[in-house]
């Protein structure tokens, strides 16, 4: 009854057509189907975003961002046209300008400093995934000063996992979530890996596995926890080692897991206040040393048969002594120093639990063992019947990274892991295909940058000692802006972007002409200390000048950052350009599968809003390379060798065969990985739903590091030139090669200055020490920390021009234990004051039980700059949303002999976000309270949004 | 009609799973952007770029935090749409018969050409589950992707509502209640899916996982490793034998 | 709740309305001749269809709101609208009846006066049948409509008749009216202290399921920024400011009708006096109908975080 009476168009027309492209609302590049239908104005509209179920990152599904596509596509903040600075800068004012006018201004402007000094081009990008591009394009430049976002937002994770084990989690590894038995996380509240980690937590649930968070915050993650360490921001070191410590106590170590695949067994020199103490023992051929058990004698790690002892201390061949890694090791973390109860205090954590917890780990190590009934071969030629699985896994992000003792506790956590023996193999972490890479395969970085010459090799690295650092002759003046591979931080594998406009105000180590950037929004969320970045952006010298005299940025937005630049350069939104997602930069594989993608114009600019005249960033980088002769751009005729980023993702070559595709090469298509550019590669990618997809071979599946099958395949995908064997490095020895610096020994020597804490962190062994700030200052002035997390529904700055995102977070409160509100007299919805040793800020209250008692919260990068976004002047982003980064410095506090450190890591230069201490009260009650700082709004010359919205409304009659 | 129907062929509803959502809200916008183009009218926002923006949605996750005695403070993602209710107050209280449940398969749907927009069942509704369209002026809500579901334009694996194709955990689950063997009815059986407000007497159809029990920090472990470091020659004498063993 | 406006003005005015339609139609002395005739029942409809009127006022769409007369077997309101415009129809007869042969034709009077206290009635069931607010789901709920309805009317009629020479209807009755009616009230308002959502066992355990884990609290709400449902449905007042109103509803509602009445008897005064007595009698029931509203509270708000929200 009743329902006849309705009409329900029960299959209603959907759309005309699907394209399918690859998602850009976060870094995660999840494969979408793009449906398009027609709108009033005729053109093809958006009308739904899916997931494509055939894509390895997502499978199908799609999270808030990658839905709300349609409203960043359609956004009002969308830039129109190439503008030119008009009014002073910071405020916004420009005028329109030609493509034409732009491409010339930004060409002389970057010929002039190329032909005179390139290392006065400074050229930063950040959430971009071109830097394989990017990258490159500045080494032809010849400017030593190009990185990423990386060296702020986790280069500690990457660094400690490639040094430690030739690959990392970030988006290089995953868990084995079919096989896993129990499974940590430890300070990850979204991380890139987005819908991979969800979708992996949804099968650990429906297979009943245990799942331990380890987070100051009770939230997204970590709510769903079987169990939660609210631990001590920046203790995890200490956390971790005494787990390492329990284990080695109840001797729950997979010694064969190290003996085959680590250096446990390498023989460390010990020659007391000698420049070799510490290093390993190597026979001439530069092979380290075991000792023997069988034989009695030191002989080559990589002798076939050794029976390698674990312990003891050996006369070497030369008569120097030497003892294995293990036994260092074991002693360092067996001293009460990590005992369960010598921890608790520090870390937050009770001894009951952590003691618990090793038993867990060891439980789902041990006892649960799995096995894949899979015959391989290992490295040194040994053929095994099965793979067997330690399943237990862990997962790690910038919770962990983002501390001035990031490295450490990186490295720490993989001991742990690797003393188990759970990694790549069944029911541990596991490689995603291009890794495991060892060290000696990852680039040196470049420096000795030559006017009008492009620079001999890639910018960023992987440094293996002093001698290779990037120092002017002097041997202390850093050669880069960022002062990256410098003794402030010598193993900063990604630069230092955060340091980058601070270093060029300050003209140390040396001024800079110009500042290219793309998108990045340095001068708002993505720099500490924001209201002194847009200072220094804004800042004159004498003659009236700005001190940063020229910047040129590249965003699809009216950011905050769009307001400090000279000259803007428009780019298109991400369904309206060629992108590539390749195996040269960051891919998107999964452990079974080798995969890259691209994104292609689904819909065309110039039919997607009035007055839209924005072209591709990358492409815009091409034809500025051509119009200023760079060597890999033109020809020796000065032809132009790309017509645009869609002839270079085919035709450009890396190596011979191997370009910034691997799916589809070769004249007909007909190879894998590597082969001759095929001219219908795009069209290929585009049949297949935008992206290319090889299977890693079943006996490669797993122990990929000394695997034989995996390191053939490598080979024959262009992965790899040579076969190669990862040793996993429980002790590190570049590290021991600074610390020796540090102490008088060798050529390169550090400023005294540094001496004692390079000294004090680059231990070889994975130590834990207190994060800087909280050294630096008083802590019962400063007694609590302060932190941010990645809301699931937003992209850092991005999503607030997103009319459906803004309405889930449109302000940002601070999260504050309630012990905290209560000592200090605050309820919901109080506004409180937040000190910290470098600023003030004035902020909205909410109480909160399930979070660590001294640690208080907020959202990343709801607060926004009046004016900012083509939102309303008085948007609540701007009046009652705020930022926590006028709190952080990017120095630490002075030290007494005046000296200011950057506040990073000491080792890689990873910005320390995360190490902030605060104090808070109760603000006076006022009738209408804002957030402060507040900044005078920035103009806005695009056109007024619509006040309503009702998407789709076109279509409604049909349905 | 605005009277019940006495029974329905099928129970078609969510099965929402408290121990598995993160709280992303995927679910939500997802169903906003296939929502807004499709049944009806648009999903309408008004002030999108300004002070006050306000839309309406089918669904909403909040977040609550619960405090056991003798553990610590957990968090809970709940998300909400309409739970397409057997005794369906929403329906009842409509005086133009706008709004109805569907005999064939129990969904309640409002045909919005009817809808004079007098939100009585919104008042109705103890879930919160209606939102008026603040442009339209008409009463939203779920349609259980009514327009996905039985589509014969779309690929039959994707006939499923929009919110449990996306989201991201797996923690939303859609079938027929009416079948004891359907996934849905399975996963409540095993896992105890309970009724949100029974006492309102409105018989959901959509039904909620609770969390699971979690360890609390003090509990102790159950397995009782020994200490090899207290064995007679100590860690150093154990790694022996260890190696020994290994050959 | 929110208070809209429109629905107070419609709950009290056309309550009133029907009142005196009831009073008129259960033969209420009133003035004679064809100008009461005609101005007596037109004011009554006035009132009725005004409230009537404004109540589509917040309807989204009113150009559909004939659509309301189909549920008469299911939904109150439709019910209502039904009955309402059965029971003018039947007046304006009445009226054209009475304007015609200056009589009052009773039995139909009596079937109008059913008609307009089912009518109130029925207003009152729109609310009253509210599981969802604890407060208005009572019987008291619909008595106190319909015992303010008809004290409306009667104050208005027997004020009215005021106008008729000599004619004087017993002022005793009006104060007998206005205190049963407040004392109802005044038991709704008691019994409200104990109908609270928890009372109707709805808290924000039950709500989420989740009060076998521990206390359950809100810590975010689903969108930073106000919705339809926090409109509409989570509306906070003070309780210094609730009980603030509640003494100027007694004192205008209650008190000075009260006082006039009495006066009138006391004083056999001119009934006329009983219309300023209705006047301040509405008056109140303004500022009471707008604290039935705002003091009611929805079970979505356990959603919100209950009423600290
Ligand atoms: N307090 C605090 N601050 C932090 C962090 C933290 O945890 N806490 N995290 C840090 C980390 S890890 C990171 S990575 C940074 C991120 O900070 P940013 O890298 O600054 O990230 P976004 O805010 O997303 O800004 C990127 C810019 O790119 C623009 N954009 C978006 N789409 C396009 C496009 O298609 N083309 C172009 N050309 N531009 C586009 C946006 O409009 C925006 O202006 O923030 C850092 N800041
Ligand atoms: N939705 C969404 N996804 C994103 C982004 C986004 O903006 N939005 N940004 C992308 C980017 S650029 C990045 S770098 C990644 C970062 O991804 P995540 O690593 O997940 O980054 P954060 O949100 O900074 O999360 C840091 C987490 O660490 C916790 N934490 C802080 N200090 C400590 C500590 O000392 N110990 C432990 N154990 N935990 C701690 C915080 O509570 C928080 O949960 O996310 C990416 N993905
Ligand atoms: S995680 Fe979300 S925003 Fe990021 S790429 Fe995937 S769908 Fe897009
Ligand atoms: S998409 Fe899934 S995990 Fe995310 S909020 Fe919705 S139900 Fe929860
Ligand atoms: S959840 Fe609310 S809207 Fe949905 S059927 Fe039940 S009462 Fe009606
Ligand atoms: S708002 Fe529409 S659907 Fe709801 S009760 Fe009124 S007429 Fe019916
Ligand atoms: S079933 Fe469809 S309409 Fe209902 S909440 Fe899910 S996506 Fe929205
Ligand atoms: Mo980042």
């Amino acid at each position: 009854m009743g329902a006849d009476r309705h009409n329900v168009d029960l299959s209603p027309h959907v759309s005309d057509e699907i394209r399918k492209t690859t998602c850009y609302m976060c870094a995660c590049r999840c494969g979408i189907n793009v449906h398009l239908r027609t709108g009033e104005d005729g053109q093809p509209k958006v009308r739904y975003i899916e997931g494509n179920r055939d894509h390895p990152i997502n499978k199908g599904v799609l999270c808030a961002k990658g839905s709300a596509g349609i409203m960043q596509h359609y956004s009002p903040a969308r830039l129109k046209k190439p503008l030119l600075r008009t009014g002073d800068r910071g405020k916004g004012e420009f005028r329109e300008i030609e493509w034409d006018e732009a491409l010339s201004i930004a060409a002389d402007w970057l010929g002039d400093v190329r032909m005179r000094d390139p290392r006065k081009l400074a050229f930063f990008t950040g959430r971009d995934q071109s830097q394989s591009l990017t990258g490159w394009w500045a080494q032809q430049f010849g400017t030593p000063n190009f990185g990423a976002h990386g060296g702020f937002c986790s280069v500690n994770m990457a660094a400690g996992g490639i040094y430690t084990f030739g690959g990392a989690f970030w988006e290089f590894g995953s868990p084995d979530w079919d096989k896993t038995e129990l499974f940590m996380i430890f300070g990850v509240a979204e991380d890139h890996d987005s819908n991979p980690i969800k979708i992996g937590l949804g099968k650990l649930k429906a297979r009943g596995v245990k799942v331990v968070g380890v987070n100051p915050v009770r939230t997204g993650y970590n709510a769903i926890a079987d169990e939660w360490v609210g631990i001590t921001p920046g203790t995890d070191g200490l956390f971790i080692l005494s787990l390492v410590h329990e284990l080695l106590r109840t001797g729950k170590v997979d010694l064969d897991y190290l003996l085959r695949y680590t250096n446990a067994p390498w023989l460390v020199i010990e020659d007391e206040g000698k420049a070799d103490h510490g290093l390993f023992a190597r026979n001439e051929a530069g092979e380290p040393l075991v000792f023997d058990r069988q034989a009695q004698a030191c002989v080559s790690s990589r002798a076939p048969g050794v029976k390698p002892s674990l312990k003891g201390q050996v006369d070497l061949p030369d008569g120097r002594k030497a003892r294995p890694v293990f036994e260092l090791l074991a002693q360092k973390y067996l001293s009460d120093d990590y005992a369960p109860e010598a921890v608790a205090e520090t870390t937050g954590v009770s001894a009951v639990q952590i003691r618990r917890l090793a038993g867990e780990i060891a439980e789902a190590a041990f006892e649960k063992e799995v096995t894949v009934d899979q015959p391989w071969t290992d490295m040194k030629g040994e053929r095994h019947d099965k793979m067997i699985g330690r399943p237990v896994s862990f997962h790690a992000m910038r919770g962990i990274s983002a501390h001035s003792n990031g490295f450490q506790t990186c490295r720490a956590l993989h001991l742990l892991q690797i003393m188990v023996g759970s990694i790549d193999c069944p029911g541990g972490f596991r490689f995603k295909p291009p890794y495991p890479r060892p060290i000696d395969g990852q680039p040196k970085p470049h420096g000795g940058s030559q006017p009008g010459e492009p620079l001999p090799g890639p910018h960023l690295g992987f440094l293996r000692g002093p001698e290779e650092m990037l120092l002017e002759d002097d041997g202390v003046t850093p050669q880069r802006i960022d002062k990256a591979f410098s003794w402030d931080a010598p193993m900063s594998s990604h630069g230092l972007m955060h340091m980058v406009i601070s270093n060029a105000h300050a003209g140390d180590p040396y001024p800079v002409d110009l500042l290219f950037m793309y998108m990045a929004n340095m001068s708002w969320n993505s720099s500490m200390n924001s209201g002194g970045v847009m200072k220094m952006l804004e800042d004159k010298d004498e003659n009236g000048e700005y001190r940063i005299p020229k910047i040129i940025y590249s965003d699809a937005y009216n950011s905050e950052m769009v307001a400090y630049a000279d000259l803007v350069l428009p780019d298109t939104t991400y369904l309206e350009r060629h992108d590539c997602i390749s195996l040269l930069d960051r891919p998107i594989s999964e452990p079974e599968a080798l995969a890259d993608s691209l994104r292609w114009p689904v819909v065309d600019p110039a039919t997607q809003g009035e007055g839209r005249d924005v072209r591709g960033f990358q492409s815009v980088l091409l034809d500025l390379g051509a119009r200023l002769g760079l060597p890999a751009m033109t020809d020796a005729d000065g032809n132009v060798l790309y017509a645009d980023y869609a002839d270079y993702m085919v035709n450009h070559q890396r190596r011979p065969g191997v370009g910034p595709l691997a799916g589809w090469r070769g004249k007909n298509g007909g190879s894998s990985g590597r082969g001759e550019p095929n001219p219908d590669q795009i069209n290929r990618y585009i049949e297949n739903g935008g992206f290319f997809e090889a299977h890693v071979p079943a006996e490669a599946l797993y122990f990929k590091h000394a695997n034989k099958a995996w390191t053939d395949w490598a080979i024959e995908m262009g992965l790899q030139d040579g076969p190669v064997e990862i040793i996993f490095q429980l002790y590190l020895e570049p590290l021991r090669k600074f610390q020796l610096a540090a102490e008088g020994h060798g050529e390169r020597q550090p400023p005294d200055s540094h001496r004692e804490r390079i000294r004090a962190t680059f231990d070889p062994l994975p130590i834990w020490y207190a994060p800087f700030e909280g050294e630096g200052i008083d802590v019962g002035e400063y007694p609590y920390h302060a932190l941010t997390q990645r809301p699931a529904a937003m992209y850092h700055s991005w999503g607030s021009q997103n009319a459906w995102l803004r309405q889930i977070h449109g302000t940002n409160p601070l999260y504050v234990p309630g012990p905290i509100c209560d000592e200090a007299g605050l309820v919901d919805g109080d506004w409180a004051w937040v000190t910290s040793h470098h600023g003030k800020i004035k902020v909205p209250v909410r109480r909160m039980e399930a979070v660590n008692g001294k640690t208080m919260w907020t959202w990343n990068a709801i607060g926004k700059r009046s004016g900012a976004w083509t939102l309303d002047e008085d948007a609540p982003e701007a009046k009652k949303g705020f930022l926590l980064n006028h709190l952080i410095h990017e120095l630490l506090p002075p030290k007494a002999d005046g000296l200011r450190w950057s506040n990073s890591d000491p080792i890689t230069g990873q910005a320390a976000w995360f190490d902030l201490r605060v104090r808070i009260e109760k603000a006076p009650p006022e009738e209408h309270p804002v957030s402060l700082p507040q900044f005078d709004p920035q103009e806005d010359s695009l056109p007024k949004p619509a006040a309503e919205i009702a998407y789709g409304h076109e279509w409604e009659a049909d349905n | 009609m605005t009277s019940l129907p006495q029974t329905t062929d099928k129970a078609l509803g969510l099965v929402i799973d408290l121990d598995t959502c993160v709280g992303c809200h995927a679910c939500i916008i997802n169903c906003k952007e296939w929502n807004t183009g499709g049944y009806g009218a648009p999903l309408a926002d008004l002030d999108p770029y300004g002070t006050e923006p306000v839309g309406s949605f089918l669904n909403r996750i909040h977040t609550f935090e619960v405090s056991p005695d003798n553990a610590p403070a957990s968090i809970v993602h709940f998300p909400k749409s309409c739970l397409h209710c057997a005794d369906a107050p929403c329906v009842t209280v409509c005086p133009t018969g706008a709004s109805y449940k569907r005999s064939e398969d129990g969904i309640v749907l409002v045909d919005e050409s009817m809808c004079i927009g007098c939100g009585l069942c919104a008042w109705a509704c103890p879930y919160g589950a209606r939102e008026m369209d603040p442009v339209e002026n008409v009463m939203k809500k779920c349609t259980l992707c009514v327009d996905r579901i039985y589509n014969e334009n779309i690929p039959e694996e994707d006939r499923q509502p929009a919110c449990v194709r996306t989201c991201p955990a797996g923690a939303r689950h859609f079938g027929d209640f009416s079948d004891p063997a359907s996934n849905v009815s399975k996963l409540v059986a095993e896992r105890g899916g309970i009724d949100l407000m029974p006492e309102m007497g409105t018989a959901p159809v959509n039904k909620y996982l609770p969390p699971r029990p979690k360890t609390k920090p003090e509990s102790a472990s159950s397995a009782t490793a020994e200490a090899v470091t207290e064995k007679p020659g100590g860690f150093l004498g154990w790694l022996d034998q260890a190696l020994e063993k290994l050959g | 709740m929110h208070p809209a406006i429109s629905v107070i003005f419609f709950t009290v005015t056309s309550g009133a309305g029907f009142g005196l339609i009831a009073m008129i139609g259960a033969g209420m002395p009133l003035p004679n001749g064809l100008a009461a005739a005609f101005f007596i029942p037109a004011l009554a409809g006035l009132l009725a269809v005004a409230g009537l009127i404004s109540s589509t006022f917040h309807l989204g769409h009113p150009e559909r709101a004939w659509r309301a007369f189909s549920q008469w077997r299911s939904s109150w309101l439709s019910r209502e609208g039904v009955l309402s415009v059965i029971t003018l129809i039947l007046f304006g007869l009445y009226t054209l009846a009475w304007m015609i042969s200056g009589e009052r034709i009773l039995w139909l009077g009596l079937l109008i006066a059913i008609g307009s206290a089912l009518t109130v009635y029925m207003t009152a069931m729109i609310y009253a049948q509210m599981k969802t607010v604890p407060h208005w789901h009572t019987g008291l709920t619909p008595l106190c409509y319909l015992l303010f309805s008809l004290t409306c009317g009667y104050l208005l009629a027997a004020g009215l008749n005021g106008f008729a020479s000599g004619a004087s209807s017993p002022a005793g009755l009006a104060v007998v009216a206005i205190a049963i009616a407040w004392a109802c009230k005044y038991a709704w308002w008691k019994q409200a202290e104990t109908t609270s959502l928890e009372a109707a066992g709805s808290t924000m355990e039950s709500a989420t399921g989740l009060g076998s884990i521990g206390k359950v609290r809100l810590l975010e709400r689903p969108h930073t920024g106000e919705n339809y449902l926090t409109h509409e449905m989570i509306h906070v007042v003070g309780r210094k400011h609730a009980a603030k109103l509640r003494i100027i509803a007694l004192a205008l509602g209650a008190a000075l009708p009260l006082l006039i009445a009495l006066g009138v008897w006391a004083f056999a005064a001119s009934t006329l006096w009983l219309v300023l007595a209705f006047i301040v009698l509405m008056a109140g029931l303004f500022v009471e109908r707008w604290l039935f509203f705002a003091e009611a509270e929805h079970a979505v708000s356990l959603y919100y975080g209950g009423r600290e929200a």
